[in-house]
């Protein structure tokens, strides 16, 4: 009988056994630093004097103009890479859609910048952009566009960031976003494509959309690579996005309050947007069906 | 017509597509300040001096191999937490299942990515700052990783475990000689994902430590490239990314079907 008893507890204990691992680590480095950042965003830390509890970080990130800038590019930096990409993708997606050592070669070439780091298309990028001898200006100077400053303009510097971040996401929507129904959907000759793709193919847009929304806005909290390498921000916080500000705060100006906030209402963000956006998508399967 | 006027428009698309690359290959080869710098295409002369004088300005090879140790000590730890919790999620019920799975689900948006500034803290309370292992450590559980795991052990028939079960096998046996065999396929779209990411990334790696000593290839290239970019070197700079990228996008180019199909197969996460 004891056995027994040993036995079904073995049982029991089984499945926390298998799931501890992932869960030390989860605990550690994923719910942990929840706690603790809503926690630091509520503590007021003055020199020589005790921490009081209180809503001083949150009115000074609000007063902060430099993270109001950011929050607000980092709206236009989600809008600017996520919309592109996705169209992009989808448009490769449909037109190379057909398996041809043609279509293998040029699809191969829209994912190759998935492989190297954001630092290192940030690197060829400076180039890209480098006014006088750069990429854009020796081959579109003789059509008029002219020693651009591209990354030093503060009207153009966010627009710069996108297009970096596009040319390096643009390969994994084209892999992953497209399911294959709406390739399917889409396979058909003549004249009856524009009616298949506007009937069909675009109806279906909106719920996959919905999928990859939580993925790509993800991404757009997070890529700010070439934000911290090229521009630093600058200039005059054309560039500064919302991980960039938390980076400096926490690592150049050891404000840890500021950075709980910051941290806090980037994961509130994130959380709100992705419901949202499961619903949209929950709506659309409805709608299909 | 449409479809063919498509067909035109993504191969141009597509050639645009590989313009940095293009110009990141050839500059690099021309050694010197050629006037054409942007050219496109290596005309001699032609040479490897670009690489040699990134090689000596930067610290490539304490750069490759802290890379190298982070990916596979990365892989080493999350292929064993992955399997485990995967299993656990395809084949055993138990209380509380459901909040576990949303709590782990919860790991895809919350990447790690986005919580440096309190996982730098905890990492310095753990005494793991400025070493590779605090590198290392948020990306020791992977809720993408369980999933995909999952997933892949609810595809095997149950007979396979129902037979071993019977020859006496306990539950680690059965995962590692059994399951783990067949579900190398997905084990390996797993590592291709993971090792890409890591190698890539540059954020966290750039906080978590401080000694040049214990930099990583992204955190290198960055400081190296404001370096010859000041020095309008670019065709440093070109050489120092391929050797940078270089190793991924070889390994690409020879295993493309895999890797494609990994990155299909996984979706977007990394």
């Amino acid at each position: 009988m004891p056995r027994q008893r040993a036995g079904t507890l073995r049982i029991r204990a089984r499945p926390w056994l298998l799931l501890a691992p992932s869960l030390v680590f989860l605990l550690a480095f994923t719910y942990w630093p929840l706690v603790q950042v809503l926690e630091g965003s509520f503590r007021d830390q003055a020199f020589g004097s005790v921490a009081s509890w209180g809503i001083g970080n949150y009115t000074r990130l609000l007063a902060d103009p430099h993270f109001g800038r950011a929050a607000w590019n980092n709206v236009l930096y989600a809008a600017g890479t996520i919309v592109p990409s996705v169209l992009l993708a989808l448009g490769f997606a449909l037109a190379l859609r057909e398996t041809t050592l043609f279509t293998m070669a040029a699809r191969t070439l829209v994912v190759l910048p998935l492989l190297i780091p954001l630092v290192a298309a940030a690197a060829l990028f400076t180039f890209v952009f480098l006014p006088g001898e750069g990429l854009l200006d020796w081959y579109l100077g003789p059509f008029g566009l002219r020693a651009v400053n591209w990354l030093g303009s503060p009207s153009l510097a966010l627009g710069a960031v996108c297009a970096i971040t596009v040319w390096k996401n643009t390969g994994s929507y084209m892999l992953a976003g497209v399911p294959q129904e709406l390739l399917d959907a889409a396979r058909i000759d003549g004249a009856r494509a524009v009616a298949r793709f506007r009937h069909v193919t675009l109806p279906m847009l909106g719920p996959t959309f919905g999928f990859v929304l939580p993925i790509a806005l993800v991404n757009a909290l997070v890529q700010v690579d070439q934000v911290v390498t090229v521009t630093q921000g600058g200039p005059s916080d054309s560039t500064n996005l919302l991980l960039y500000y938390i980076y400096q705060q926490a690592e150049q100006n050891h404000d840890a309050g500021l950075a709980a906030a910051a941290t806090v209402i980037g994961v509130a963000a994130l959380l709100v947007l992705t419901m949202a956006s499961l619903r949209t998508m929950e709506r659309g399967i409805h709608y299909e069906s | 017509m449409l479809p063919l006027l498509g067909l035109v428009a993504a191969a141009a698309a597509a050639l645009v597509w590989a313009v940095p690359f293009a110009w990141m290959v050839t500059a690099s080869l021309r050694p010197g300040v050629p006037a054409d710098v942007a050219a496109l295409w290596p005309a001699p002369p032609l040479g490897f001096g670009n690489y040699l004088d990134a090689w000596q300005s930067g610290d490539f090879p304490t750069w490759y191999l802290n890379t190298v140790l982070v990916c596979g000590g990365i892989l080493a730890v999350q292929l064993v937490t992955v399997t485990m919790a995967g299993y656990a999620f395809a084949r055993l019920r138990f209380p509380g299942r459901d909040v576990v799975f949303v709590l782990f689900l919860l790991q895809l948006l919350l990447v790690p990515t986005l919580l440096i500034a309190p996982n730098l803290t905890t990492i310095v309370a753990l005494g793991l700052y400025d070493r590779l292992p605090g590198i290392m450590a948020p990306y020791f559980a992977s809720a993408f990783g369980a999933f995909l795991m999952r997933q892949a052990f609810r595809a095997i028939p149950r007979d396979f475990e129902e037979a071993a079960m019977l020859d006496g096998a306990g539950v680690f046996a059965l995962i590692r000689h059994v399951l783990v065999p067949l579900a190398r396929p997905s084990l390996i779209a797993f590592a291709i994902v993971s090792v890409t990411f890591h190698w890539n990334e540059f954020l966290w790696p750039l906080m978590a430590v401080s000694s040049p000593s214990r930099q990583v290839l992204t955190v290198g290239l960055a400081s190296f490239a404001s370096g010859s970019e000041a020095g309008g070197e670019w065709g440093v700079l070109a050489a120092g990314t391929v050797l940078v990228g270089g190793p991924l996008l070889l390994a690409f180019l020879v295993f493309q079907r895999r890797f494609v199909s990994s990155f299909v197969f996984t979706g977007l996460k990394g």
